[in-house]
């Protein structure tokens, strides 16, 4: 087992290094950088800028460097929590990191619960009533909430919020919390916002899960084990939870490999539509002014946060399921 | 879809059996068949073709030019044209807008006269001369009136009318997931293929490649790839870009699921006798193993669309994709960015209903074509 975890792990460490070609590679495909827009910039507005003043700033980071070598003082940095400047605010970019991957991490975990919980019940209902009128109905709603693309459903949810409620939803906490210690009346406002950009997140994955919980339940209760039981006696309600479900909720687990990219994919856009703190906004404003190390950055560590999510997801399969082997 | 081995096949089973009075069916048929039982879909399939004739049509049925600005008429609530009045059914008409300046604040307002009635004029002669199917030129619209704007979606901030905006954004918001999928689809027959037919090495990198793909999150992904778009491209020129980035992790699912079945396929005994005859690779791919994944191939072109329709809306939304001039769905969305602007214009929201039923209406298809696609179980 453990050995299993630690060739899982070692697994990684080529993926990250890949990653990291992938992220600088889409980085440094728009043409110009955002040094030569700032130099512009001031020249625009008056200042003298000498050629060796603007020399200098590319010579420091490299900008004129062939691209393998800019690449390589990009990430010889990174053993060390180095991942460059973020030129726009001026500091590096672990800072802005450090600042705002707790948040990505917790509405995406509070997703990934929400997803389950309510489609792991769901399915079973579906497969025990195959064909009723409340299986029709989840289906329906399943669909639904794929085919509402997430920004729109977060405009509808802020829509209606300050439309018939008057309250305003953007954002993860009131403007009076901001930069607060924490204290329980900031959590509780927090938890009146963040359940937004989970449900907002959350109803695109769920169709998908559903379906597979269903199928899976589908498949179990057709199992003869399920006749022996039901033969021996067994409660029904007994026969659905303890025997069919517990089997056929385990595939679930590796569910996380394709929900967890969907998550962190839909949490970006609901995170620049409701003006999260999260990585989103961001990743989209850096994008826009072509502040490359903060952009290449959070793509990465966007994708790393799968990596993980997905190790995690695998050594819980092999944890809970017996039948998996580790060699 | 055109004739393929497959078909061929059966017709030849068909002369066979021609004296048995139970004549075969073909696999389409049986699929159609099965299709026609799935209610939501054949729903879906009708509401396609709506959309995409309108989206075709669409210089004839609406008003005014997509870029037409009516300066004077800036957020106008929708229109209805009514058939009804205080006597009863009558010629379809609407209220007309008055101006009328505000004695207080100088400024003219526009509001409805509900006394007034209009009538619609119906194949009216409008100033917009637009280019019909691309065949010729002529001002006939569906509708119009010399006497009053009819906006029967309402207008936007700068006054244009937001139904002609919508059904003219069709055109991109519509194509632009068909085009994106015939790329998907190259990629995908040509990678899955070979990874299911020839295994071993090529097949294990293959799978390896497609695993990192699916693990990258695809808005990150496309908003840094949408991002490096040049900002003097031209519309098609960035219509195109966005295809390719779109099927950039479009074709993998195309990918997994041709594999799959070529793998189960490929140790059937017609591919083996095609081996066995001398067919090379190639030829056993195209002609024996790809037929046969047809209906597989049908369900996955389906349910990738809605997808690839999301992600240009979402990319034009943020501004990272289609921008003004073009009108797309994602681009009239842009006006809904703003909260505070929907809670007080509703309307501005109207191209998202459209988004939401156009993939719904893909989706349910795609259902059905699913459960449709394997007629024998």
């Amino acid at each position: 087992m453990l050995n299993f975890i630690l060739r899982r792990t070692l697994i990684i460490i080529p993926m990250i290094i890949l990653i990291s070609m992938i992220s600088f590679l889409i980085i440094t495909l728009p043409p110009g950088s955002y040094i030569d827009s700032y130099l512009a910039n001031l020249q625009q507005m008056g200042g003298e800028i000498e050629q060796s003043r603007a020399d200098t700033i590319k010579e420091r980071y490299g900008l004129n460097d062939p691209i393998y070598l800019q690449y390589w003082k990009w990430v010889k940095g990174f053993p060390r929590g180095d991942f460059g400047m973020a030129f726009s605010e001026e500091r590096p970019v672990i800072n802005i990191i450090q600042e705002r991957i707790g948040y990505t991490i917790l509405i995406s975990t509070l997703t990934l619960l929400f997803t389950w919980i309510l489609s792991i019940p769901i399915g079973i209902y579906s497969a025990v009533k195959q064909y009723s009128f409340g299986d029709y109905v989840f289906t329906f709603f399943g669909f639904l909430g794929v085919s509402i693309p997430n920004f729109l459903l977060a405009i509808i949810i802020m829509f209606v919020g300050l439309r018939f409620f008057g309250i305003n939803l953007s954002g993860l906490m009131p403007v009076q919390y901001m930069g607060e210690p924490w204290g329980l009346s900031k959590i509780l406002a927090v938890l009146q916002r963040i359940w937004v950009p989970v449900v907002v997140v959350g109803t695109a994955g769920m169709a998908g899960l559903i379906r597979i919980m269903r199928a899976e339940m589908l498949d179990q209760l057709r199992q003869p084990y399920i006749q022996m039981a039901r033969s021996k006696g067994v409660d029904e309600i007994k026969v659905i939870i303890k025997y069919a479900a517990r089997i056929a909720v385990n595939p679930l687990i590796s569910t996380i490999g394709w929900l967890l990219p969907q998550i962190i994919s839909g949490g970006t856009i609901a995170g620049i539509v409701l003006g999260l703190p999260t990585l989103g906004p961001k990743l989209y404003n850096a994008l826009k002014i072509q502040d490359m190390y903060l952009a290449g950055t959070i793509i990465f560590f966007n994708i790393v946060l799968i990596l993980i999510g997905t190790l995690l997801s695998d050594i819980l399969l092999a944890l809970v399921d017996p039948r998996i082997r580790y060699d | 879809m055109k004739n393929n081995s497959s078909d061929s096949k059966i017709t030849k089973d068909e002369d066979i059996v021609m004296s048995n009075p139970f004549k075969a069916k073909s696999h389409w048929q049986l699929m159609w068949e099965e299709f026609k039982n799935h209610k939501l879909a054949m729903g879906g399939i009708i509401v396609l073709i709506l959309l995409y004739v309108s989206a075709l049509f669409a210089g004839f049925l609406t008003p005014y030019n997509p870029n037409e600005r009516f300066s004077e008429f800036p957020n106008i609530a929708p229109m209805q044209i009514k058939i009804f009045d205080d006597n009863g059914l009558t010629a379809p008409y609407v209220h007309p807008i008055v101006g009328q300046r505000n004695m207080e604040t100088l400024a003219m307002e526009y509001t409805v006269d509900q006394s007034q009635q209009i009538p619609v004029n119906f194949l009216y002669k409008s100033d917009d001369a637009y280019n019909f199917l691309g065949l010729f030129k002529t001002n006939l619209k569906l509708f119009g009136s010399d006497e009053t704007q009819i906006f029967l979606f309402g207008t936007d901030g700068l006054g244009r009318d937001i139904f002609t905006r919508t059904i003219h954004g069709a055109r991109l918001s519509l194509t632009v997931g068909l085009v994106g999928i015939a790329v998907s689809l190259i990629l995908g027959l040509f990678f899955g293929g070979i990874s299911g037919y020839l295994g071993g090495m090529v097949d294990n990198f293959i799978q390896r490649v497609i695993e990192f793909t699916l693990a990258i999150p695809k808005i990150p992904l496309w908003m840094g790839l949408g991002a490096a778009l040049p900002q003097d491209w031209s519309v098609i020129q960035v219509y195109f870009a966005i295809t390719v980035i779109l099927s950039l992790t479009g074709w993998v699912s195309m990918a997994r699921v041709l594999r799959g079945q070529i793998l189960s396929l490929k140790e059937e005994d017609f591919v083996k006798a095609a081996r066995a005859a001398g067919a090379k690779s190639g030829r056993i791919i195209s002609k024996h193993l790809i037929p046969n994944c047809m209906s597989y191939i049908l369900v996955n072109l389906t349910l990738a669309i809605p997808g690839m329709i999301i992600g240009e809306t979402a990319l034009s939304f943020l501004g990272l994709g289609l921008k003004a001039p073009a009108v797309s769905w994602g681009v009239l969305l842009q006006e809904a960015q703003n909260v505070r602007a929907v809670a007080q214009y509703p309307w501005y929201f109207i191209p998202g209903v459209f988004v939401i039923v156009a993939v719904l209406a893909f989706n349910f298809v795609g259902d059905g074509l699913r459960d449709a696609a394997d007629p024998y179980h």
